[in-house]
C-alpha cells in the first residue's frame, strides 16, 4: 500500500474514531444560518465588551457526524437489555417524545399569566391527581427536577411540620438498605442520619425501630421495596412506632415500579414518597438526566408542598401562590415540565390495569432471574423479592473473580451490566432488576450469557479480567481519572 | 399493551419456574392491611391516535401560540434551535441510556459532557464545569451552599434583588432549615446592584450577583468583585442568558470564584420553563468543594485515550451525609444540547448572534422612546430592558395578544417599586416588521 490512511475515522472499521470538537473545524466555519441584521447595528460600552469564548468553528455537517459517532459507541435501553437495579431501566415510549415535542407545548412560556397557558396548566393538575391516585395519598407537587430534590423536598416538609408544632427535631432513622442520597438529603436540612440495621431477612425490624426512635427524631426515610428488593413487610408498625413519637415516614419511591395497583402508600403509614417519573413512569434517563421526582403528601401536610400550586375552579386552572406555610419553591418554574409532559403520556397510554400488570411483569422477571441464577450464584436474602433480586460474588472469589469481572464480561455478551457494589449491606454485590418490558427469550439469554460468564470463570479466568475486549475501549482508568483530574480539554 | 412482552403462555411457564400459581401470588410478602381495595382510578387507556387527539386538544387550549411573538425573556428565552439539535439529542443511544457508570458502554456520553464541560468553562472564564444541575435556580442554590463549606466560619450569604426572584426564592428554601442567614442587596437608580451594604462587614462567605440581571441591566462585574473579594468573600456571579457572554465580558474576566445559571438558551426549548439546564463552573482551586458530577480524561489498558466520572469521592452515594451536595441525576441530555448549540454557532457564530440580540433590543428600546414610553434605566442593557408607560398599558397588551404578540411582562408582582413597569426582551427572532407592528399600536 502507496497511500496508508493515518488515524482517519475510518480506519478501524465500524467503531469510529472521532477526536474532540476542538480538534476538528477550521475559523470561519459555521454550523448555523443565522438571520441578517434588519436593524441598525447596535456599539456596546468598550469597557464592558469581552473577547467572546474560543470556541471551535464547525460544519453543520461536522457537527452531525460528531455527535452520530459518539452516539455509536453508547448503548441504551433501544440497544439492549439494561438491567440496573434500582433504576428501572424500562422501555422509553416513542409516542411520549411526540407529546413533550408538540409545538404549542415546547413553545410555552413559563411566566405569563394562567389565562394564555389553560393547556400546559390542565396536564399538571391531571398527573398530580393520577400520581395522587397511584400512591392512594392527598395532594401532590410537581416541582422536583430528581428523586434527590424530591427527598430534599420531602425533608424540608418534615422540617415545616416539626417547627409548625414548636419543636426543631435533630436526628433521622435511615435503614442501612436506604439509596445513598437519603443521608445527603437529610443532612441538608441539619438532621443527622442514625443508621438503621436490617434484620437478617433483609428488613426493617421492629425493636431496632423502637429503640431508637425518641422525641429528638425527626422521622424515617424507608425505601419500599428496599434496595435488596424486599418489601418491607412491618412498614406498618413501623410507622405507629414512628407516628407515637410524634415523627413522620419518609417513602423513597424510587422503587414503586413493583408496587403499582397492589400497594396502598398512605395505609402503610407514609406520610410523604417521592416517586422517580424517570424509572415508573418511562420517562427516559438521557444518559443521566433530566428526571423528575414529583412528592406526593397525606391532607395534614399538604399545606406545606411547594409553591406555586395547581388548583382548578370550576372549568379552569390556576397557579395558587398563596400559601404562607409552604416551604416555598424549589424549581426556577414549574420543574422539569418535558418530561412531565412524557409520564402523563405513559400513564394516559397505560391506564390504572396496565400499570398494575406492569408491576405484575416486573416482579415475575425479577423471581424469575432468581430462582435460575440461585443454584450458580450466592443468594444472600433467599425470599420472594419483588422487582429487583442481589446477588453477591463470594461464591467466585476462589477463582479470583469478582462481581466488577463479571459485569465486564457481560458488555462483551452484549448486556449493560446490573448495578454493582451496591446496596453495601450485601458485600460484592450484584443487583439485578430486569423490568417488565423485557421479553422471556431475552432475560433467558441474559441467564445464559451470565452462566456462561461463570463456566469462563472456571475455565479460562482471563476472559473476564480483561474485559470488555469488544468495546471500543478497554476497561479504563479510573485511578488516574481521580489522582490526575483532568476535567477541561 | 405493546410495551408488555410477555404471552399468557409465557406467564404461566414462568410462574411455574418461580413456583407461583398466580401472578398475585408474587406479592405474598406484601400484608393485606397494605394493600389496595380497588383498581388505580385512572382514564381508560388510550392508543397512540387517541393521545395524539388528548394532546392536540390539550395544545389548542393554549391562548398563546406557537405562532405569537413573545417578546418575553425573564429567564426564558424565544432563540432558534438549528433542527440537527432535535435529531441529534433524540438518538435514543444519548437519550435511552442511564448516568454512565459504566464508562466502556457510554463513551459517547462521557466525550459529549468533556466537551460540554470544557466550552461551559471557556464560555464562563472559568477552570472547572460541573455535568449539570437541574436548573439556574437550583445551581445558584448550590453555589451558595458551596461558598458556605469553604468559608466554614461564616454563616451568611448576600444576594443582589437583581437575581431572577424565582431563583431568589428557590435559595430560600434550600437554606430555611438550616442556620444560615440570607441578606439582599437592593438595586439602585441606574437598575444595578447597590453595593454599598458591603462595606466593613465581615460575615459574609458568599455574595451573588446576576448579569445581565432580571431587569436587563448589565452589572458592573468588575467592579463588584474588588468589593467582595475586600471582604474575603467568596464571588458568585450568576445568569439566565447564557448568550450575552459572547459579547459581554464573561465573569471569569470579571473575577467571580464561583459562576452558575441557567442554559436555557444554549438549544432548549422553552416548554413551560423545563426541562432547563442549570451551568455551574467554578476556579480550579475550589473543585473539590463543587456539587454534583465531573467527567475526567484518562486511559483505557491499551493508553487510548477515554472518559469517565471521576471526583465521586465528593458525592453523596459514596460520601452520603458529608456529601458536597445531594444531587445524583442532573440535566445529562440538555447539557449535551448545549454543548451541540454551542458547537454547531462556534465562537464566530456565537459572536455573531449575540451582537444580533443587542442590536434588536437597542432599537426596540429607541423606537419605544420615541413613541414617549420611558426607559426605566439608562444603564446598558443586552436583550431586555425594563419599560414604564404614561398611560395604562394594559388594553394596549390586550390588543397586541389580539394581533399576535406578547408585549413583555409586567413585574409588578415582584418588584412594587416597579409596578406597572414591563420587561420586554427582543431576540434574533423578533423582526424589524415585528418592532414596528408594536411600536404602532403602542403609538395610538
Amino acid at each position: 500500500m502507496k497511500h496508508e490512511p493515518v488515524n482517519g475515522p475510518g480506519t478501524t472499521g465500524l467503531i469510529f474514531k472521532e477526536p474532540l470538537l476542538w480538534e476538528k473545524g477550521k475559523k470561519g466555519r459555521k454550523g448555523m444560518s443565522i438571520p441578517a441584521c434588519d436593524v441598525p447595528a447596535a456599539e456596546l460600552d468598550s469597557a464592558l465588551v469581552g473577547a467572546g469564548p474560543d470556541f471551535p468553528d464547525l460544519s453543520e455537517v461536522d457537527v452531525v457526524r460528531h455527535y452520530t459517532r459518539l452516539s455509536q459507541w453508547n448503548f441504551g435501553v433501544d440497544s439492549g437489555m439494561y438491567p440496573l437495579g434500582s433504576c428501572t431501566m424500562k422501555y422509553n415510549p416513542k409516542i411520549n417524545e411526540k407529546q413533550a415535542a408538540n409545538p404549542a407545548i415546547a413553545a410555552a412560556h413559563p411566566m405569563l399569566d394562567d389565562r394564555y397557558v389553560q393547556g400546559t396548566l390542565k396536564i399538571m393538575y391531571d398527573l398530580q391527581q393520577y400520581l395522587v391516585n397511584i400512591t392512594g395519598l392527598d395532594a401532590a407537587s410537581l416541582q422536583p427536577s430528581a428523586g434527590a430534590q424530591g427527598e430534599l423536598t420531602g425533608m424540608l416538609i418534615f422540617d415545616a411540620y416539626h417547627k409548625s408544632r414548636g419543636s426543631k427535631r435533630t436526628k433521622i432513622l435511615i435503614p442501612d438498605t436506604a439509596h445513598g442520597t437519603n443521608p445527603a438529603s437529610a443532612a441538608l436540612c441539619g438532621y443527622k442520619p442514625v443508621p438503621v440495621k436490617s434484620s437478617a431477612d433483609g428488613v426493617l425490624d421492629i425493636d431496632t425501630v423502637k429503640e431508637l426512635m425518641d422525641e429528638e427524631t425527626a422521622g424515617i426515610m424507608v425505601t419500599n421495596p428496599n434496595t435488596l428488593g424486599l418489601f418491607e413487610t412491618n412498614i406498618r408498625e413501623v410507622a405507629e412506632i414512628v407516628h407515637a413519637k410524634g415523627g413522620l415516614v419518609y417513602g423513597d419511591g424510587a422503587n414503586m415500579n413493583a408496587v403499582m395497583g397492589v400497594v396502598d402508600v398512605k395505609k402503610c403509614g407514609v406520610d410523604v414518597i417521592h416517586l422517580n417519573l424517570h424509572k415508573t413512569f418511562s420517562t427516559p434517563h438521557g444518559g443521566g438526566g433530566p428526571g423528575a421526582g414529583p412528592v406526593c403528601v397525606v391532607e395534614e401536610l399538604k399545606k406545606f408542598l411547594p409553591i406555586p400550586h395547581v388548583v382548578k375552579d370550576g372549568n379552569s386552572y390556576r397557579l395558587d401562590w398563596d400559601n404562607p406555610d409552604s416551604i416555598g419553591r424549589v424549581h426556577g418554574y414549574h420543574g422539569n415540565y418535558g418530561v412531565l409532559v412524557r409520564a402523563y403520556s405513559y400513564i394516559l397510554s397505560m391506564g390504572g390495569e396496565n400499570l398494575k400488570k406492569a408491576s405484575q411483569l416486573a416482579v415475575l422477571n425479577a423471581n424469575y432471574i432468581k430462582e435460575k441464577l440461585k443454584p450458580y450464584l450466592h443468594l444472600p436474602y433467599d425470599k420472594p423479592c419483588m422487582h429487583e433480586c442481589v446477588f453477591s460474588d463470594s461464591r467466585q472469589q476462589e477463582l479470583k473473580i469478582t462481581t466488577l469481572d463479571i459485569a465486564k464480561r457481560l458488555i462483551d455478551y452484549g448486556f449493560h451490566p446490573p448495578t454493582v457494589y451496591f446496596p453495601l449491606v450485601v458485600p460484592g454485590a450484584i443487583m439485578i432488576e430486569p423490568t417488565e418490558t423485557e421479553c422471556k427469550e431475552d432475560i433467558d439469554q441474559f441467564i445464559e450469557s451470565i452462566l456462561h460468564i461463570l463456566e469462563e470463570a472456571k475455565t479460562n479466568p482471563d476472559l473476564l479480567h480483561e474485559a470488555p475486549t469488544r468495546t471500543k475501549l478497554k476497561r479504563l482508568d479510573e485511578t488516574l481519572a481521580a489522582r490526575k483530574p483532568c476535567l477541561c480539554g | 399493551m405493546r410495551y408488555l412482552p410477555h404471552t399468557e403462555e409465557e406467564i404461566s411457564e414462568m410462574l411455574t419456574a418461580v413456583g407461583k400459581e398466580t401472578l398475585d401470588d408474587l406479592f405474598c410478602t406484601i400484608p393485606p392491611d397494605c394493600r389496595r381495595d380497588d383498581e388505580i382510578a385512572l382514564p381508560q387507556a388510550m392508543t397512540e391516535w387517541q393521545l395524539d387527539a388528548h394532546m392536540t386538544e390539550i395544545g389548542n387550549m393554549l391562548e398563546v401560540t406557537p405562532q405569537h411573538k413573545v417578546l418575553v425573556g425573564a429567564g426564558s428565552y424565544h432563540h432558534y434551535i438549528p433542527e440537527m439539535i432535535r435529531a441529534l439529542a433524540s438518538r435514543s443511544e444519548f437519550l435511552t441510556a442511564y448516568t454512565p457508570y459504566q464508562p466502556e458502554m457510554a463513551q459517547g456520553t462521557l466525550q459529549g459532557i468533556y466537551e460540554y464541560q470544557t466550552l461551559t468553562a471557556r464560555l464562563l472564564g472559568m477552570d472547572v464545569a460541573n455535568a449539570s444541575i437541574y436548573d439556574g435556580a437550583a445551581s445558584l442554590a448550590e453555589a451558595l451552599l458551596m461558598g458556605l463549606r469553604i468559608k466554614k466560619k461564616k454563616k451568611k450569604v448576600a444576594v443582589s434583588k437583581g437575581i431572577h426572584p424565582h431563583h431568589r426564592q428557590v435559595v430560600r428554601t434550600y437554606l430555611q432549615a438550616t442556620e444560615f442567614e440570607i441578606v439582599e442587596l437592593p438595586i439602585g437608580d441606574d437598575g444595578r446592584t447597590d453595593l454599598s451594604l458591603l462595606e466593613g462587614v465581615d460575615d459574609l462567605a458568599a455574595v451573588a450577583i446576576q448579569s445581565p440581571n432580571f431587569l436587563g441591566v448589565i452589572e458592573d462585574l468588575s467592579g463588584a468583585g474588588e468589593k467582595i473579594h475586600a471582604i474575603d468573600a467568596i464571588y458568585i456571579a450568576s445568569f439566565t442568558e447564557a448568550l450575552a457572554f459572547g459579547l459581554i465580558k464573561n465573569p471569569g474576566e470579571c473575577g467571580a470564584d464561583i459562576v452558575c445559571g441557567e442554559g436555557q438558551s444554549m438549544g432548549l426549548n422553552r416548554s413551560f420553563g423545563g426541562p432547563g439546564l442549570g451551568m455551574f463552573a467554578c476556579r480550579e482551586k475550589l473543585t473539590r468543594n463543587m456539587p454534583g458530577r465531573l467527567v475526567g480524561e484518562t486511559v483505557d489498558r491499551d493508553g487510548k485515550r477515554g472518559f469517565v466520572l471521576t471526583l465521586a469521592t465528593r458525592e453523596q452515594h459514596i460520601r452520603r451525609e458529608k456529601a458536597t451536595s445531594n444531587i445524583c441525576s442532573n440535566q445529562g441530555v440538555c447539557a449535551m444540547m448545549a454543548g451541540m448549540f454551542m458547537a454547531t454557532l462556534g465562537g464566530t457564530g456565537l459572536r455573531e448572534l449575540a451582537r444580533l440580540n443587542h442590536s434588536k433590543a437597542e432599537y426596540l428600546k429607541a423606537e419605544l422612546k420615541k413613541a414617549g414610553a420611558e426607559i426605566v434605566f439608562d444603564s446598558p442593557t443586552f436583550n431586555e430592558f425594563l419599560v414604564r408607560f404614561s398611560f395604562d398599558f394594559e388594553p394596549v397588551y390586550e390588543k397586541l395578544f389580539e394581533r399576535g404578540f406578547v408585549a413583555g411582562i409586567n413585574v409588578g408582582k415582584y418588584y412594587p417599586q416597579y409596578k406597572g413597569c414591563y420587561l420586554f426582551c427582543a431576540t434574533e427572532t423578533v423582526t424589524r416588521e415585528d418592532i414596528d407592528a408594536v411600536i404602532q399600536e403602542v403609538s395610538r
